[in-house]
């Protein structure tokens, strides 16, 4: 019965090609939109470590002696001393401390002009606990985090610039004027967001696109990078004027971020426990003056940072209006449609068809236009993210079609035309065949 | 022409009638509100910066040793200067559109109480102002005395300021900003001269509100100020003296790196600036485009049916003596009904939309005026695509009335 109704369909709409082409028009025009700005927000509003998030934390204690009534959060990044204590009391499967910076770089044995490269200095549990994969070499080790050893992991864009993509590990690169050792290689490494530099979105007034940004190009030990880039670190905020700009260690200022990983909800709690134990003893020293704490899961973190930028929600809502006005324009397009075949309909009820028959043919021929309109709207839609990369954004590198949303394309697009076509085919299956027929 | 038989006609075909005004309800709530998005964004767009843009260019240097700043900036300027057709080069710490340099919360008492807002600094070494363009409308501008110091960080600890017109009237409205004081904790501020405009580096927190609330502090450069260069000379020569200055820097500071993404002149940095906001508006306008003809296209559909459908009847009016026009009005005045229906709930959800956005993204109350003008554009859009299928109806001959089918 199904192949007869395709057949019935092609022909229908075969006998009127400008109609139908306005009808496949109007749906791939909504579906090419919406589903441009849907793949946008499902780029940039995923979670970039499904399997893990829900055990990453980022915590936030203030080390403000002397907050104002301004406070009812603890600020963005840690002091200093709050990060180290934290973190040296290893109270959490895995912690990281986090801190990026500029620092000019270049490789001594290459013959290439000194960059200016952004380097993260982090402690060695940020590789296993955000899984960033490796291509040659490994991480450092926690001993090397101690020593301060002299060594680093770079990108792979590094690798790829630097030393044409071959293995470099055991090579020297001299960041400002120390020599480091290359002990690892990434693999390309495109997190969405850069989710662990993430701070600050309360203050960014939705333009929050440079959370999208690349990964850093050189991961030195934590300590390392404060010796070796001294005098180039920024705060994310000071409480007072910092006595060394560019030197944080012991200034009043925060600027270290924190991330601990968490097996288990005991764990976490407990760990709550710990960091609201640590701000109320602090305070009891004189330290600090405001207990709050937080300790977010990186998604939540990611929610509190509003990352995706507002600029694409409002494109998204746009996109689904346009899609509304495309459904109702198909809606009275298809209600015509069916309509003018009042009588054909008649005979085929007066031959028997039962309403149910004539409803599931209407819905056929509304489903082959949803499936053209498909096709149209996926051409439309590559389109769309083309002109996505071609925007000087952080995240035009991001922004392709993968093989659910190649999916959805088609299954909106039909579910559109369906719904478009629910109503006309009801209409045409309570034509009365005795009045159509006498019209004959 | 009767508006009472076309009701009744209209009354049989309710639910074709009643999608076409959906579609030009919401066709007319999204038209607004996207009419309103776009001017917003032309309007700031429009942020004057207050200085003389087209004669400007700057020059960033990353990398090099702090504690050769005094060398370098004496290295530079010299360099800069040297090269045919700049008119003037100093250090500056940035400009308008170019990277974050100085922004900091200021108070009005030295005990830190009064809370004033966060602003942008400009600490520029002498000669700047002039260089810049800027002109006071109150005060006067720094003199040799008033450039003093920078220490290790941010300013000098007691500067006498330039402040934009925008903030005075923040800080103190309707008093004479000249002579008042701000802090920075320890760093004081007297105010020596207000100019009508000088925008901000980037935007802050403060955002929009902000965007002018911006200080010029005078410094000697070294410590602090070094590394950001302001390039002046004559419009036409300021491309080639860009192309040139940034090939020189390598051979006059080899020991530090030109920052390529913020080395531009003021025109390029104003463009990227914008270029959000731009980009943003062109969609806008794609939007509206698209949505324009899909309704219309909707509109041609189904009055193209009613024409096919009706074709008997219209044959029958006219042999009873209809003539062309008459049937021709009636298809026009059918459509100007149906588009009113959609034009009245659709003021509604534009108003409805615009409260939503208004909470959700810190827009500005829709401009009642974008309400009738959209109305008009819709009428008139859907008479543009009624005007075929009713030309089609007026040529239906009388003699269609005579024949049984």
């Amino acid at each position: 019965m199904f192949a007869y109704y395709l057949n019935l369909a092609i022909r229908s709409l075969k006998r009127n090609k400008v109609l139908t082409a306005l009808m496949v028009l109007a749906i791939a025009v909504g579906i090419g939109a919406s589903m441009t700005t849907l793949t946008v927000m499902h780029l940039l509003s995923g979670d970039p470590l499904p399997e893990k998030s829900a055990h990453l934390f980022y915590a936030q204690v203030d080390g403000d002696p002397t907050p104002d009534y301004k406070h009812q959060e603890p600020p963005d990044a840690l002091d200093y001393r709050s990060a180290l204590d934290l973190w040296s009391a290893h109270r959490a499967d895995r912690q990281a401390l986090l801190v990026d910076s500029q620092i000019k770089g270049r490789a001594p044995d290459v013959d290439r002009p000194p960059l200016m490269l952004m380097m993260l200095s982090t402690t060695a549990d940020f590789f296993p606990m955000f899984e960033v994969p490796f291509r040659y070499g490994s991480a450092w080790t926690p001993a090397d985090d101690a020593n301060r050893a002299r060594v680093a992991v770079i990108s792979s864009d590094l690798n790829d610039k630097l030393f044409g993509g071959r293995n470099s590990v055991g090579r020297t690169l001299r960041l400002k004027d120390s020599d480091v050792r290359i002990v690892g290689v990434l693999a390309p490494w495109r997190p969405s967001p850069q989710f662990y530099d993430v701070r600050g979105g309360r203050f960014a007034n939705g333009d929050t696109a440079g959370y999208y940004t690349k990964p850093e190009d050189v991961f030195t030990p934590f300590f390392t990078g404060l010796e070796i880039n001294d005098g180039n670190f920024y705060q994310f905020n000071c409480w007072a004027p910092p006595p060394t700009p560019g030197h944080l260690e012991n200034s009043p200022c925060n600027w270290v971020g924190l991330w601990v990983e968490l097996g288990s909800a005991a764990k976490a709690a407990s760990y709550r426990a710990f960091l609201n134990s640590y701000a109320q003893q602090q305070k009891a020293l004189g330290r600090i003056g405001y207990t709050e704490t937080r300790l977010r899961k990186l998604m939540q973190w990611l929610d509190f940072n509003r990352v995706v930028p507002s600029d694409v929600k409002l494109q998204t809502w746009l996109a689904f209006a346009f899609l509304a006005i495309c459904l109702f324009n198909t809606v009275g397009l298809l209600l015509a449609k069916f309509l003018r075949r009042a009588g054909e309909i008649g005979v085929r009820r007066a031959m028997g068809a039962s309403r149910r028959a004539v409803f599931a043919q209407c819905l056929v021929e509304a489903g082959m236009i949803g499936l053209l309109g498909g096709i149209g709207g996926w051409l439309l839609t590559l389109f769309g993210l083309w002109l996505v990369r071609e925007q000087p954004v952080a995240y035009a590198d991001l922004a392709h079609l993968d093989a659910g949303m190649f999916a959805l394309t088609f299954i909106l697009s039909v579910a559109v035309s369906l719904l478009a076509g629910a109503l006309p085919a009801l209409r045409a299956s309570r034509i009365a065949p005795a009045l159509q027929l006498k019209t004959l | 022409m009767q508006i009472q038989p076309i009701l009744a006609a209209l009354r049989k075909h309710r639910l074709a009638t009643l999608l076409i005004a959906l579609e030009v309800a919401l066709a007319c709530a999204v038209l607004c509100n996207a009419c309103s998005l776009i001017a917003n964004r032309i309007a700031a767009m429009q942020l004057e910066s207050g200085v003389d843009e087209a004669s400007l260019g700057f020059i960033a240097l990353q990398g090099f040793d702090s504690k050769t700043a005094t060398d370098l900036n004496a290295r530079v300027v010299a360099g800069l200067r040297a090269i045919p057709g700049v008119q003037s080069a100093h250090v500056i710490n940035s400009v308008p559109f170019g990277p974050q340099a100085g922004n900091a919360g200021i108070t009005l008492d030295p005990a830190g109480k009064h809370f004033g807002g966060v602003i942008n600094f400009y600490v520029g070494d002498p000669g700047t102002p002039e260089a810049l363009g800027l002109h006071q409308v109150a005060g006067h501008l720094p003199d040799a005395d008033d450039y003093s110091q920078v220490p290790a960080d941010f300013v000098p600890n007691d500067a006498h300021v330039l402040i934009s017109r925008s903030l005075a009237e923040h800080l103190w409205p309707d008093q004479n900003p000249l002579g008042k004081e701000f802090w920075v904790s320890k760093f004081h501020f007297r105010v020596i001269g207000v100019v009508p405009h000088l925008s901000v580096q980037q935007y802050n927190e403060e955002g929009l509100q902000g965007a002018e609330w911006t200080v010029f502090v005078p410094a000697r450069p070294g410590g602090a100020l070094a590394g950001t260069y302001l390039l002046r000379a004559d419009p036409r020569d300021l491309d080639r003296v860009m192309t040139q200055a940034k090939a020189a820097i390598a051979k006059i500071a080899p020991d530090a790196v030109l920052d390529l993404d913020n080395s531009h002149t003021l025109g390029e940095l104003r463009s990227r600036f914008f270029r959000n906001d731009r980009a943003m508006a062109g969609l806008l306008v794609g939007v509206i485009a698209a949505l324009l003809l899909v309704t219309s296209l909707g509109i041609v559909g189904l009055a193209s049916f009613w024409v096919a459908q009706r074709h008997k009847q219209i044959g029958i009016r006219r042999a009873l003596g209809a003539r062309r026009v008459d049937i021709l009005h009636y298809f026009q005045t059918e459509n100007f009904l149906i588009v009113t229906f959609g034009i009245v709930p659709g003021i509604v959800m534009a108003l409805a939309i615009n409260l939503t956005l208004m909470k959700f993204y810190e827009l500005p109350r829709l401009p009642l005026l974008y309400l009738p003008i959209g109305a008009v554009a819709l009428w008139a859009l859907g008479q543009l695509a009624v005007l075929h299928p009713a030309l089609r109806a007026a040529a239906v001959p009388p003699v269609v009335a005579t024949r049984t089918v």
